[in-house]
């Protein structure tokens, strides 16, 4: 057991915890407390697989961006009940399990049987911004240049869509 | 057994938070956590891409994260945005109550 | 094993301690400083000149009552103050506070770690502090609360945008992200950016005040407004700790802008040989001289300029910081390529 291994329990027990309580919690704003703990620990774990520019970018915009977003729309949409009046919650829920144990056994399998060795570590640490920012500038500068346009879009979008009628 | 984190450790932790997610999404019923589980089923292709940029010493796959997340935020903009709409005009986030195309 | 284990920890012992009673004894030092602008005295009773107020002030806030209202959500309305403490504080990480130097025989960098991507660590982590006030209102379940933290929190938000815009500039000049190699960068190019980059300093540092709701950008915890805003309903220790974050919040601008735009621990004019006498001060008594500059001058915009009024301050921050930020990224982009 190397201390890399160890590592990676840890953060992925972490992740695992807390997303669960993300789908089972009762409370919205608790849901969206534990999606940003979720984040965060994505986010260390990308810091452990030597992407220190993914994880930064990770915290600053989903767990300092998104997240907040919906906590305001959580604020703004006020619910007359906080639990959900069930017409049959449990056998939704049964069922929700047992296609989800399903498709995840199968997965499981699929994956452990074509295991595969992890790589020497390299030298040329390809998680450094200087990386990222050449293949983002040089090959990959079309999909920057859409993904930009598409973000002004939902920008224009989301004032419109949002906007109160008078 | 294992003595290093290969890539098939990262595939089941990523396999694992994608079905978290689509459990979300299949039993809830209110459409914040929808959206929420929605942002775990990215969070979860992200963990691969990363986990693949890291077994083949390539950029490419934090590039293809990078613009998952940028596709995400415009994502979760746009689809607050319509959630505050329909709550303007339904009254309602259950999504159970919003099944008729017009009223 | 100690280079890896116990030097780090003891780096951050000694900038915990050091953070932790700085942040107290800004409280009197900001009593003090409004109270010579304003032709009195401050505290003087507690100690000699008023020295020993802030023990008087924590003792106070640790036996006084802890009140929680009913119906307000108990464990949110605990954590609210943490994680608005807790990013201001790590931050420190990052932050240089001086070169290299020799204790006992063994280099030790006076910085707790060099991050390859300092600046942005910097940015994401200050972004979490806006859910401690969320928070805090939310929790409170009370109007006044819930409304001054919706504003308070849109204002954060809104100039997250234009700092980052300022970063993105320096980042530009300096050519790296991490904060030691900025140091390096304004030591080899000569020139701290503070003269070759003033519209950024500029608008970095009003961009700072309102990071921080400081006046006179702050208009969610004027008492005369919305009766003291998101932490109407805290006391005792919670409330010490929202008060904790705002000042340790202050001291992390104040750093963050010293290693941009000020040269961090460099001596002023490194490469004169005529004035190399100033290198007998050590590099980090001139990183806390300058960042003690910069809070003096934040709490001297407190005793002089009157608040800003919410849609002003939201004007202020999208219609003229955003643009000039952006335009600042355009001219230092343009000019580093072509010089």
């Amino acid at each position: 057991m190397t201390s890399g291994l160890i590592t990676f329990y840890a953060v992925g027990a972490l992740i695992v915890v807390f997303a669960l309580l993300v789908v089972t919690s009762r409370n919205t704003v608790h849901s969206i407390l534990y999606l940003v703990a979720d984040f965060l620990a994505v986010a260390l774990l990308y810091a452990t697989m030597n992407s220190m520019f993914v994880a930064t970018i990770q915290i600053l915009v989903y767990a300092g961006g998104i997240v907040v977003l919906y906590l305001f729309v959580v604020m703004l949409v006020k619910q007359k009940s906080e639990s959900e009046l069930a017409s049959d919650p449990r056998r939704r829920n049964v069922i929700g399990g047992i296609l989800v144990a399903a498709v995840l056994g199968e997965l499981v399998v699929l994956g452990v049987s074509n295991a595969i060795s992890p790589a020497a570590p390299s030298v040329n640490a390809p998680g450094g911004v200087e990386n990222v920012a050449m293949a983002l500038f040089t090959d990959y500068l079309i999909p920057f240049e859409v993904v930009s346009i598409l973000l002004l879009v939902a920008m224009v979008g989301a004032i419109i869509l949002a906007r109160r009628e008078i | 057994m294992m003595g290093e984190v290969s890539p098939t450790h990262y595939m089941m932790l990523s396999a694992v938070l994608f079905m978290i997610g689509v459990f979300g999404v299949v039993t809830r019923r209110n459409i914040i956590i929808i959206f929420m589980s929605i942002e775990l089923i990215l969070n979860a292709v992200n963990i691969n891409l990363i986990a693949f940029s890291l077994q083949w010493d390539n950029s490419v796959g934090q590039v293809f994260a990078l613009f998952v997340i940028a596709v995400a935020a415009a994502e979760a903009a746009v689809g607050l945005g319509i959630i505050l709409a329909l709550y303007r005009n339904k009254e309602t986030i259950n999504i159970d109550e919003m099944n008729v195309m017009k009223w | 094993m100690i280079d890896a284990i116990v030097l780090p920890l003891l780096k951050i012992l000694v900038v915990l301690n050091a953070v932790l009673v700085g942040v107290t004894f800004m409280v009197l030092l900001e009593r003090k400083v409004i109270a010579w602008a304003q032709a009195r005295l401050g505290p003087m009773r507690v100690g000699p000149y008023g020295m020993l107020q802030p023990i008087a002030d924590v003792l106070k806030l640790m036996v006084k009552e802890d009140i929680t209202p009913a119906k307000a959500d108990k464990w949110v309305f605990t954590a609210a103050p943490m994680i608005a403490l807790i990013p201001a504080l790590i931050v420190f990480a990052v932050v240089p506070f001086g070169p290299e130097v020799s204790i006992f025989g063994r280099r030790v960098t006076l910085a707790i770690t060099d991050l390859n991507v300092g600046l942005l660590y910097v940015v994401s982590v200050t972004s979490i502090g806006v859910y401690g006030i969320i928070l805090a209102g939310w929790a409170s379940n009370s109007k006044f609360p819930l409304l001054a933290s919706l504003r308070a929190s849109a204002q954060l938000i809104s100039y997250e945008v234009a700092v980052t815009m300022i970063l993105v500039s320096m980042v530009v000049s300096a050519g790296t992200l991490s904060m030691a190699g900025i140091i390096d960068a304004q030591y080899q190019q000569g020139v701290w950016y503070a003269f070759a980059q003033p519209l950024a300093f500029v608008v970095f540092f009003i961009g700072g005040l309102a990071e921080t709701n400081r006046a006179p950008f702050d208009m969610p915890e004027a008492e005369q407004e919305l009766t003291g805003g998101f932490h109407t309903e805290y006391s005792g220790m919670r409330f010490a700790l929202f008060f904790l974050a705002e000042y340790a919040n202050m001291i992390v601008v104040s750093c963050v802008a010293t290693t941009l735009f000020l040269g961090g621990w460099l001596q002023p004019f490194p490469n004169v040989s005529a004035l190399s006498f100033l290198g007998f001060v050590p590099g980090w008594m001139w990183f806390l001289g300058k960042t003690f500059v910069f809070l003096y001058v934040f709490l001297w915009i407190r005793a002089t300029l009157p608040r800003y009024r919410y849609d002003q301050l939201m004007r202020i921050g999208w219609k003229v910081l955003i643009p000039l930020g952006i335009a600042n990224v355009v001219v230092s982009a343009v000019l580093k390529v072509l010089l």
